[in-house]
């Protein structure tokens, strides 16, 4: 069987999918180092899964809820929240702008 | 005797008889940190001030009475953070340049136990970045070495806590093991690691990595150590839906249990040519002791081993992929440009294996085999109690031996890896020494099953005492 190998076009489709700017080194390394482990894990193929249920988790525990209120133990201040985010101004994030003119 | 290599039952026992000071075993462990930690690297944030405060608190609460410890089991004990445990006003970095920043307005549930356990917390440890790695090594804040030979790796990626209790500079240090990353720390720096069940900790406020694996363990010289702090930190959590409503046993009242007439599963397929033959001496050296202990031996197949590797390598970065999401540079950290290599790699190949076209190829398929993983142990459990098997196919490796092959690194957790998988438990027990440097076998047990685990460590350990040995520093 042939094994797989990236191409560079997929490796720059990968990166705009998961919002990753890579370098021209990185993009061959990467193209190189991906297409090992891709070629390693094919090797799943030749398990027989027919009739398999798939795992989707691992507790057998179902429809956890809580009551739909809001409890001070599992809520932050105003503060609290934008005390990391660097762009903080008057209770806001300021973000880039999404639409341009 | 040095304060800062006691185990924790000494040490309470010691504050109890106020043979000394909660402040001076912190001062102590602080010492410590501060003559070696510069060669070993397992702190990227000491906790001075806070720690001096807490200690100084419990020395407080201890001359009111003893019995405190009731209420408060580690009151005064010195204890390292993986840097994966998010803690209030503690800068968090996960071993990352994307938060180096980053200080936490809240606790996660373990830490908020810990606190309340009475715990002084001495700070954070350096990891690979998000969990991601075996050795320690892909930190962006350069590798932890291993306090048994500074030119080898401390195991990963709960590198710094390992490193940190094995040289004396805590007595205990929390991990998370997503598909080694406790155990491995404990076998190379000679210590009693837990992965525990999975949903048996909360894993509420401990960086995710990869949901359906992350478990919440902890490393310690010796098993009664490691069996308090699980009475501590186990327990349904209502801010974790995936924990477990199972009763908490009392885990120490199991230790000094018989393991006469227990049965062991010794699996074949873990017992490989490509193992370090010295090791596999050594486990199977260590497996006839359980046997003059009482325990009956017998061979069991675990037989989708050989696929382990390649369903976790599928469905870990899958998951990665979508927790690492959260790193957009906005609410807080920096760009994803600050991402490491391994970082890159994990979110891209998860990227892959979810895409529209491969997700029924790759995650699906993937899912499905790890059922089989699951059923392999399932089945297993039925014939035997528990399962014994070695850690590390090798020793201790030197630092940047697999650094530049990550297939080769990905390697180091094959014997490791399937527990995740299957969401069993597993406890590293150390078996000896090559070298100098330190062989550990792992105990497994069926879900939710840790009390059987520790039994069976401990037998093990009182007949063996491994954790007296120190590395020379």
């Amino acid at each position: 069987m042939a094994k797989k190998i990236l191409s560079r076009v997929e490796i720059l489709h990968l990166a705009d999918l998961a919002k990753l700017k890579l370098t021209e080194e990185e993009i061959e390394k990467f193209r190189v180092q991906l297409s090992e482990i891709i070629g390693y894990i094919e090797q799943l193929n030749r398990v027989d899964t027919e009739n398999v249920e798939p795992v989707a988790q691992l507790t057998d525990l179902t429809n956890i809820s809580r009551e739909d209120t809001s409890s001070e133990a599992q809520s932050l201040t105003q503060a609290q929240t934008l005390q990391n985010a660097k762009t903080a101004k008057d209770g806001y994030i300021r973000v880039e702008a999404l639409f341009t003119e | 005797m040095e304060l800062n290599y006691l185990s924790i039952q000494e040490a309470v026992e010691g504050l109890k008889k106020k043979s000394f000071s909660a402040l001076e075993l912190t001062r102590a462990c602080l010492k410590q940190v501060k003559s070696i930690d510069k060669k070993i690297n397992a702190f990227l944030t000491l906790n001075e001030e806070g720690a001096l405060q807490n200690a100084k608190k419990a020395d407080e609460l201890i001359h009111t009475s003893n019995a405190i410890f009731d209420s408060r089991p580690l009151l005064g004990i010195p204890m390292g953070l993986k840097d994966l445990y998010t803690t209030e006003k503690l800068r968090t970095t996960a071993g990352s340049k994307i938060i180096e920043n980053y200080i936490p307005p809240f606790d996660a549930t373990v830490v908020r136990k810990y606190k309340e356990a009475g715990a002084v917390f001495l700070g954070k440890t350096n990891e690979d970045a998000w969990g991601h790695g075996s050795s320690g090594e892909n930190s962006d804040y350069g590798p932890t070495r291993n306090p048994y030979d500074l030119d080898r790796v401390p195991g990963g990626s709960s590198s710094g806590s390992g490193a940190a209790v094995a040289s004396g500079e805590c007595l205990i240090a929390t991990g998370t093991d997503t598909g080694s990353s406790v155990r491995l720390p404990a076998v190379y720096c000679n210590l009693v690691g837990l992965k525990p069940t999975y949903g048996r900790v909360s894993r509420y406020g401990v960086i995710a990595m990869a949901s359906s694996f992350d478990t919440i363990g902890h490393m310690t010289h010796t098993v009664y150590d490691n069996a308090k702090v699980l009475e501590v930190t186990a327990g349904q959590d209502p801010h974790d839906a995936t924990s477990s409503p199972l009763k908490v046993p009392k885990y120490t009242s199991y230790l000094g249990k018989d393991i006469k007439g227990l049965k062991i599963g010794i699996p074949k397929e873990y017992i490989v040519e490509g193992m370090d033959p010295r090791v596999k001496d050594l486990t199977l050296q260590a497996i006839e002791k359980l046997k003059s202990l009482g325990a009956t031996v017998k061979q069991i197949s675990l037989p989708h081993t050989d696929v382990a590797m390649a369903c976790y390598y599928i469905l870990v970065p899958s998951e990665v992929s979508s927790n690492l999401a959260r790193y957009d540079g906005i609410r807080y950290g920096g760009p994803r440009e600050l991402f490491g290599a391994e970082a890159k790699r994990r979110i891209m190949l998860g990227a892959y294996t979810l895409s529209s076209g491969y997700y029924d190829a790759y995650y699906l398929k993937a899912a499905k085999v790890r059922r089989l993983i699951k059923q392999d142990f399932e089945n297993v459990f039925k014939e035997v109690d528990v399962i014994v098997a070695p850690s590390s196919p090798s020793l201790p490796f030197k630092i940047g031996e697999k650094a530049n092959d990550p297939l080769q690194m990905y390697l180091s957790d094959i014997f490791l890896c399937p527990m995740n998988i299957a969401g069993v438990p597993s406890l590293n027990v150390p078996c000896g020494f090559i070298d100098g440097l330190p062989v550990g076998m792992q105990i497994i047990g069926p879900h939710f099953q840790e009390e059987i685990l520790y039994q069976v460590g401990y037998k093990f350990e009182q007949e063996t005492e491994y954790y007296k040995t120190r590395p020379k520093l």
